[in-house]
């Protein structure tokens, strides 16, 4: 889950120098990419690779009788096995009608729960591992069996991928971007369930964060989420604007240059599917090169190259 | 079949399973077949193809094994259906002495021999009406039957054993709720009752009851008079009694322990049953471990009144239990599965919005799903996603609803290749708003034509063919909150809903007869395209742009999800509602309407802020 209030913590890194180390080798695909390094690019690919292996490895280890607790737990420990310290958030995990959001109203009912995994289950983990204080998004869906709504939605996320993709290479003001993806949606049949999100929101900025000793484990679970949640609001509005994507008037303008966590979610009668993952939008003028998937090489763009190949 | 001439096969005949050629009567094209058993002889009829699985049908008091012509009729192209006499009753002939002579255990050995000769290698699917399903729970239940039932169907009848522990455990720990169930089932057991006085029901039965039961029937179970009962129903309500004599109070008074189903069970009840209270059916999971439930809104005989939706249900639930590897269908899990598994809805406006999210909740329910709308992917789309949630089939229809032919083409196509519609929902509407003088006949027109003509053609056509049916239904047509709240912004469109309401209103009492329900639903504001593709009378293209956004966007503030209307529409079709206002603002509308309809008059001159 994207939790608003996590960008803002690092707004000030991200919109005064984007460049990290190692600063001035392009990345070779994407000559036009002027604000980032491509080490640095490198950098936050191969932590979104960490995150969405950490996603595959506690997948694979689900096993029917395992809580949300517990999954939120494994994917913690193997996150700090490998060095990750930080996060945006600390890893969530939702099984059954929970991954489409049914009855969530506050924002506590996000975080994990003692439901147990069932044979024939949906479920989504969720995470965003900070390392080297480069952060990074996954949202990973899987299912425990064959679920033919839980394939299809799936399926249906590539759209969503693709279109996210055209429309920020338009530079259409967010809104738009926002109000064209909910119509998707909504000729798919599905429930967006952005709805539930803090505000709305459906990606937010990422960039580098200052090195920070504290482990969100040991500070409780969701106490640093909660502290992130009010020092976000009184930041956003402060700055006046939340750069974040969302259906509200804040959002209506063209997406700003930098590294973003965009997501999508769609919901069908409680079930739920979700990819989260970064974009990279420059300002060059090519279209191509404008915005970009910072990585291809993720496990449902693998998923669906499969089908097509099957197909 | 005529019963009268019973004593043809006089009870010393020699036992003789032999075949014969049934002459007309009501179960036309039947082989006939005496079976000997414990000193009785029961005619026992066959229809279909004795190669596929067997379904036997038994009949409950007071009835013969006619009360099944028409399932029999239904389910012979597909099983091979057997239906045979309780002894006493129909063509079988009588144990001597009557007393004691109906027992559970020997109406038990009469069900084994028959089942012995008409099926001896597979077990039988076992379906009881009534008494019919008083045995067959004693059959599923003994030891001495395991391997011979495959399924049973039960249908108003409770077994005996739980009855009696039913009732127990509601004396033994009386709270208020139990009393009330316990209350309720005593007052409909008065002809138990009344059968336990000596003599005297086989002298009524006999003399004026016997002679005024077909009409009886008519009147207050309406049951279509087209020759049943037979002409041996004294002869049966008499013999019967013994039923009732011979098994109830000892079951009653020490009913088993053991009575645990050792097959898959189906339970229909219909809930207008004048003799059987829901309620009695509330701990059946506990004896009954694969237990399916179905509901039926319908009276005591549905062998008689309900004879397509029976077939239905027993024949997916046959097949369900044939097959060797489980299906893949998932079996539905919606809150009205028990209500709308297997039966046939068709929604206009289909596409999107209210009428996609109604039939989602109906496929999520197990029923099959017409969507019909004018945007062809939108249909097909709703019909893909129904099967996902749980229908075991959809089909998209491309109709415009405003189209007098096009909807008396999808009318005959439904009828001939999906079956007679059980639950119409004419949701298909357009939203036009704008002052009445800028608004022009075109607009008028074609506001009319969707929002009234759609639904009346939609009434007319399937409700016709719900009628000829005689099996009820439902029609359900979506009004809005515009139906009685006047507003000087939306003239066609109030119009157009006030009108929908008032023909609900209307068909409903032409209807009721017909056990076909009719509800009005009122939405209010409700988080749909409609505002999206709203017309607006007097408007330029860039005005009209900037009026739709600012409505669908006040629209999605309100943000009342289009599920909570589809499950108003399954609620209001279970509880057969006459107007069902669905979104705070619809209900408090409705209630001013009625309290104070000059504030609402207020309400419409408010000029909407441009």
């Amino acid at each position: 889950m994207t939790t608003p209030w996590a960008d803002v913590t690092f707004i000030g890194v991200n919109e005064a120098s984007p460049v990290g180390p190692g600063t001035d080798e392009r990345l070779a695909m994407h000559p036009a990419t002027r604000e980032y390094a491509a080490a640095d690019l490198r950098g936050y690919r191969e932590v979104q690779q960490l995150a969405y292996a950490c996603a595959e490895s506690v997948a694979a280890r689900l096993k029917p009788g395992v809580t949300e607790r517990e999954a939120a737990r494994m994917q913690r420990e193997w996150l700090r096995g490998r060095g990750v310290r930080d996060g945006f958030h600390l890893p969530f995990a939702w099984f059954g009608d929970r991954t489409a959001f049914a009855g969530f109203a506050v924002p506590l009912r996000f975080l994990p729960t003692d439901r147990r995994l069932e044979p024939g289950m949906p479920f989504i983990l969720d995470l965003a591992p900070v390392r080297g204080g480069r952060a990074a998004a996954a949202g990973y869906s899987g299912c425990l069996g064959p679920h033919p709504v839980h394939e299809r939605l799936t399926a249906d996320l590539r759209a969503h991928r693709e279109l996210i993709l055209a429309r920020v290479r338009e530079r259409r003001p967010l809104r738009e971007v926002s109000a064209d993806v909910d119509r998707l949606m909504r000729t798919q049949g599905y429930a967006g369930r952005h709805r539930a999100h803090p505000f709305g929101v459906r990606a937010h900025r990422v960039g580098r964060a200052p090195h920070r000793r504290w482990s969100p484990a040991r500070r409780g679970r969701g106490t640093g989420a909660l502290q992130g949640a009010a020092r976000g609001v009184f930041r956003g509005h402060r700055d006046g604007r939340l750069p974040r994507w969302s259906p509200s008037r804040s959002a209506d303008h063209p997406p700003r240059t930098g590294l973003w966590a965009v997501e999508s979610h769609l919901g069908f009668r409680g079930t739920g599917a979700k990819f989260e993952e970064l974009l990279v939008v420059t300002d060059s003028r090519d279209p191509q090169e404008s915005a970009f998937w910072l990585d291809d090489d993720l496990p449902h763009v693998r998923r669906w190259q499969e089908e097509a190949q099957a197909v | 079949m005529n019963g009268g001439n019973r004593n043809r096969w006089g009870g010393g005949r020699a036992p003789r399973p032999t075949t014969a050629r049934q002459q007309g009567g009501l179960l036309e094209g039947a082989r006939e077949r005496r079976v000997a058993t414990g000193g009785i002889e029961l005619c026992v009829a066959e229809l279909g193809d004795a190669q596929q699985p067997t379904v036997m049908l038994v009949h409950g008091y007071p009835d013969s094994k006619e009360v099944w012509s028409k399932v029999a009729g239904l389910l012979a192209d597909r099983f091979h259906v057997v239906l045979y006499d309780v002894r006493g009753h129909g063509r079988s002939t009588a144990p001597v002495p009557l007393r004691g002579g109906f027992t559970l255990e020997k109406l038990t050995d009469d069900f084994l021999a028959v089942a012995d000769a008409v099926s001896p290698d597979a077990p039988v699917h076992l379906v009881g009406h009534d008494w019919g399903s008083v045995q067959a729970w004693e059959f599923a239940t003994v030891r001495r039957t395991e391997g011979r039932i495959a399924s049973f169907t039960s249908i108003s009848g409770p077994s005996l054993d739980h009855f009696g522990h039913w009732i127990k455990r509601r004396m033994t720990r009386p709270t208020p709720r139990r009393a009330a169930h316990l209350l309720g089932q005593s007052a409909k057991s008065w002809y138990v009752y009344a059968l336990h006085t000596p003599l005297l029901p086989e002298l009524a039965w006999r003399g004026p009851l016997g002679k005024r039961w077909p009409r009886l029937l008519e009147v207050t179970e309406k049951v279509p008079g087209d020759g049943y009962p037979t002409a041996s129903l004294p002869q049966d309500a008499a013999h019967g009694a013994w039923l009732y004599r011979d098994n109830v109070r000892p079951r009653m008074r020490r009913p088993r322990t053991d009575a645990y189903a050792h097959v898959p069970v189906q339970l229909i009840t219909p809930t207008g049953d004048a003799f059987l209270s829901e309620h009695l059916y509330d701990d059946l999971d506990r004896w009954a471990p694969q237990l399916t439930r179905r509901t039926l809104p319908a009276k005591h005989w549905v062998p008689r009144t309900r004879p397509d939706q029976l077939a239905a249900w027993i024949s997916g639930f046959v097949n369900r239990n044939e097959s060797p590897v489980p299906t893949a269908q998932p079996s539905p899990t919606g809150p009205y599965a028990d209500r709308f598994a297997g039966r046939l809805v068709l929604v206009t406006g289909a596409g999107s919005g209210i009428g996609r999210a109604t039939a989602f909740s109906f496929a999520e329910a197990g029923a099959r799903v017409v969507a019909v709308d004018r945007d062809a992917d939108g249909a097909a789309r709703t019909a893909e996603l129904a099967r996902l949630a749980g229908a075991p089939e959809a089909w998209a229809e491309e109709v415009d609803v405003a189209d007098e032919e096009a909807m008396e083409k999808l009318a005959a196509k439904v009828a001939t290749a999906y079956g007679t519609v059980d639950v119409l929902v004419n949701n298909a509407g357009i939203g036009v708003a704008g002052a009445f003088l800028d608004t022009t006949t075109q607009e008028w027109k074609r506001t009319l034509d969707v929002n009234l003509w759609g639904v009346l053609h939609g009434c007319r056509l399937f409700g016709r063919q719900m009628a000829e049916r005689g099996q009820g239904g439902h029609i359900v047509n979506l009004a809005s909150a515009a139906a009685y709240q006047p507003s000087r912004a939306l003239p066609a469109y109030c119009t157009s809903k006030a009108a929908v309401l008032m023909l609900s209103e209307c068909l409903r009492a032409e209807l009721a007869g017909q056990d076909i329900g009719v509800t009005a639903v009122c939405p209010g504001f409700v988080n749909t395209d409609i505002a999206r593709t709203a017309r607006f009378a007097g408007m330029d293209e860039r005005e009209l742009r900037r009026f739709r956004n600012r409505t669908s966007r006040l629209y999605g503030l309100r943000n009342y999800p289009p599920e909570k209307v589809a499950e108003a529409v399954l609620r209001a079709v279970v509880t057969n509602r006459a107007v069902v206002p669905v979104t705070p603002e619809a209900r408090g509308i409705r209630l001013l309407s009625r309290l104070a309809p000059r504030a609402l008059r207020g309400i419409a001159r408010i000029q909407p802020p441009s």
